[in-house]
């Protein structure tokens, strides 16, 4: 599947689109395949998002889960500072990054 | 902003005498014949090659086709250190955000692409209090007033 | 050390104000991202893998404690209470909001500080010997020259949109501390035999994909020739460097491609003909920026004896201190690479610290190091057991300068949108092994880099032992290389061979390491060993 993701252009913050708003957490994100640069050119024309771009995902206990390791580190946190991430406390993140 | 051109509502200049009435030519042309009086300066292009005939130039477009592309900045520079008096025309990617630089290296007209927001373009203008550099403006730099 | 006047001011004071305005139009939308990214880099403010990134300038690595206060501060304000020191002896903030960003800059302006050309392709902030000013094997500080470069440079009209960034660095000592070599424009100020002051330029070097050293293309330009000379190399640099290729853009690739001759022949024309076009301030403008770097009060006689009854402390004092022009004195390194930390970050509370011990013991003074550690220049000898006492009770402690654990490393795939892999937990990994199987001690001076990407902001090229972290099929994979120094004895690293994975790579730097310490002959480092024997008996080991 392809997710589309991009930053909030106030805060930066990396967000993920839901199919109808942007989301924090990137298990809120849809399936885009076709439709990601007509998204991605309505959503940063509004401002809604900045510098959006699509990424390969697959389904992974039910959520989307990005391919690629640095999209996955960029949905979650940095690993060195567990502390900083969306998810402190949860022990078995590290196997969904890695 | 004076002498807003009537068939060119995107030109702006900073000089009182007429704009000149004809295209700017290549330099290669222009250093091909004589009769031209005005010349469009490419990024890729030597200035230099101009320095003999500035007597006979009244406008050297300098032209921007891509804002990041700063080559023209010097280009500007070398024909004011050269003692060009003409009309030094910035065209192409002109942005708000970067005409007082192109100010500051002797352009004395903006011919941009996309119309400058004119009360940006006059913030942008009167921004800096001071310069560090001395430059083709010839405005006194930091130093020089330090020393005065 | 230097303090603004109203003029340098007026100019930051301009800048945040411009600075305002612009992310206001970006957030009206009257600005494209494509548009306001070259204006928001050349205030420092990426857009990274998690958020804004904030990158601050501290020229030439220099600091007061009031300074550092308003560093924590930012970071606690308007950050995660932590701040991440360069390899370019600036700090940068992760997790910045740009709505938040105008009154960063405002912050800044406060302490005299900016983030003008932290990023962009201008000329980056200057950097400098971390040294500079105490150190007792250095010429003159060579930070006048820096600054009155750092004034030169900023909002410099005709080279803010080069080919690529520019950095520069200056330095006054042949033991170069400052990668000057690897630096676009490298200068040291050196003497001649007429015994005047002059600047060496060495032009063209630096890391990234390309790394190269940089060729010395001036032997001596007069002091009051220094920015006249700066100019024309950038001007023929802005004129003829690539653009058709952003990765063959900097000047090393102009250099190498035209000929250092060829270089310097059209940068000395250029010379000759701006030496007519008063670009250079006067003498007395160096002389008054000189003015602020004079020596603090030192206090005459002061000991030099240190009692070394607790080996804790004497470890310390060996390897994390360093010689001092005036006797009872020396310059004090705070180690910011404890055993499995992440190399450069220090929270509020260590900058509080740190900023209130150079008060206390460094005349206000303190240093950003381009390793990513932080000194107090001008420490009594005789404070030297309560400053020891108060970093160990902080955690700042480390005894591990110039040693194994001392790493650099970029921040890598954790923070870096550019990074092909993950560098700092290779650092702490690192770390951890050698300060548990004891062979640190035995390693001696063992400089060890890493980079998360052929960019090289870990300076990989310039390790005795380099490491770069590449993406293989999606997975971290790291490449070791051995033989690179940023010194005087400048060299570039050779990869060994084929990659590692993660725990790998450890192992590998493990086994060049044992290398060493079987082949070694008397006094010699890591890097000379290397230099001696060759790659093979490495490879031999590594890949058998």
């Amino acid at each position: 599947m392809r997710i589309l993701t991009g930053n909030d252009l106030k805060s930066g913050s990396v967000t993920w689109w839901t199919g109808s708003d942007w989301s924090l957490h990137v298990e809120d994100a849809v399936d885009v395949a076709g439709s990601e640069d007509e998204i991605a050119r309505r959503e940063e024309a509004s401002r809604r998002v900045n510098a959006p771009y699509a990424i390969d995902a697959e389904i992974y206990e039910g959520r989307p889960r990005p391919s690629h390791i640095k999209d996955r580190i960029r949905a979650l946190g940095p690993t060195v500072r567990p502390d900083l991430t969306l998810k402190p406390t949860d022990p078995d993140i590290g196997t969904w990054v890695i | 902003m004076d002498n807003l051109s009537s068939e060119n509502d995107t030109l702006i200049r900073y000089r009182d005498d007429e704009p000149v009435d004809h295209a700017a030519v290549t330099v290669d042309s222009f250093l091909d014949q004589s009769s031209a009086s005005a010349v469009r300066v490419e990024p890729g292009d030597d200035a230099r090659e101009l320095l003999p005939h500035l007597e006979r130039l009244s406008l050297v477009e300098v032209n921007f086709p891509a804002f990041g592309d700063g080559r023209g900045y010097s280009s500007a520079q070398i024909l004011r250190e050269a003692g060009y008096q003409g009309e030094l025309r910035a065209v192409g990617d002109v942005l708000v955000d970067q005409v007082a630089y192109m100010r500051r290296c002797g352009f004395d007209a903006f011919d941009p692409d996309a119309p400058l927001n004119e009360a940006d373009l006059e913030t942008a203008l009167s921004r800096w209090p001071e310069v560090y550099q001395g430059a083709a403006d010839k405005r006194t730099p930091i130093w020089s007033k330090r020393h005065a | 050390m230097y303090l603004y006047d109203q003029y340098d001011q007026a100019m930051v004071d301009a800048r945040v104000a411009e600075f305002r305005d612009q992310a206001q139009r970006r957030l009206e939308g009257k600005l494209t991202e494509d548009q306001f990214k070259p204006l928001r880099l050349m205030n420092g403010l990426y857009l990274q893998l998690h958020a804004y990134m904030l990158r601050v300038a501290i020229p030439y690595g220099t600091l007061n404690s009031r300074q550092m206060h308003a560093l924590a501060d930012i970071a606690e304000k308007y950050d995660r209470g932590y701040g991440h020191f360069t390899t370019r002896q600036n700090i940068q903030y992760n997790w910045i909001k740009l709505e938040d960003a105008g009154d960063i800059l405002a912050d800044l302006a406060e302490v005299e500080m900016h983030a003008i050309q932290t990023s962009g392709n201008c000329i980056r902030n200057i950097s400098s010997d971390h040294f500079a000013g105490a150190a007792a094997d250095e010429l003159v500080d060579p930070r006048p020259y820096a600054e009155l470069l750092r004034q030169w440079s900023s909002f410099h009209p005709e080279f803010s949109y080069l080919p690529r960034k520019f950095k520069i660095a200056v330095i006054a000592s042949d033991t170069d501390r400052a990668a000057m070599r690897l630096h676009d424009i490298g200068i040291q100020i050196v003497k001649n035999d007429a015994g005047e002051l002059g600047a060496a330029f060495y032009v063209g070097g630096g890391m990234g994909r390309t790394p190269m050293i940089a060729p010395c293309i001036k032997e001596f330009v007069p002091l009051d020739r220094l920015v006249t000379y700066a100019e024309a190399c950038l001007r023929v640099y802005n004129r003829h460097g690539r653009r058709d290729n952003k990765y063959k853009a900097r000047i090393k690739i102009l250099v190498h491609e035209m000929g250092a001759e060829e270089y310097t022949r059209q940068v000395d024309a250029e010379f000759d003909h701006m030496l007519s076009q008063g670009i250079e301030p006067p003498f007395a403008e160096l002389e008054r920026i000189r003015t602020f770097f004079e020596d603090p009060l030192f206090e005459e006689g002061a000991s030099a004896e240190i009692d070394r009854s607790d080996p804790d402390f004497a470890l310390w004092v060996d390897r994390n201190t360093h010689a001092h022009k005036a006797d009872g004195y020396v310059s004090a390194v705070i180690s910011l690479k404890p055993v499995g930390g992440i190399p450069g970050d220090a929270t509020s509370e260590q900058m509080r610290l740190m900023a209130d011990l150079a008060k206390d013991y460094s005349f206000d003074e303190l240093r950003v190091m381009h390793t990513q550690n932080i000194v107090l220049p001008h420490v009594r000898v005789a404070d030297l057991h309560a400053l020891w006492t108060a970093l160990e009770e902080a955690g700042l402690g480390s005894s591990n300068l110039d040693t194994i654990e001392d790493i650099i490393a970029c921040p890598g795939l954790d923070y870096c949108s550019l990074a092909n892999a993950r560098s700092i937990p290779v650092a702490q990994k690192i770390s951890e092994r050698f300060a548990a199987n004891g062979k640190t001690e035995a390693l001696g001076k063992l400089k060890l880099k890493i980079s998360g990407c052929i960019n090289a902001c870990g300076h990989h090229h310039a390790g005795h032992i380099g490491i770069l972290g590449v993406d293989k099929k999606g997975v971290e994979n790291y490449q070791l290389l051995l033989g690179g120094s940023e010194a005087e004895d400048v060299s570039l690293a050779k990869i060994t061979g084929p990659g590692f994975d993660e725990a790998g790579i450890v192992d590998a730097v493990e086994t060049a390491a044992d290398v060493y310490l079987r082949e070694r002959e008397d006094g010699e480092r890591f890097l000379d060993t290397y230099r001696r024997i060759g790659m093979a008996p490495f490879k031999e080991a590594l890949y058998g």
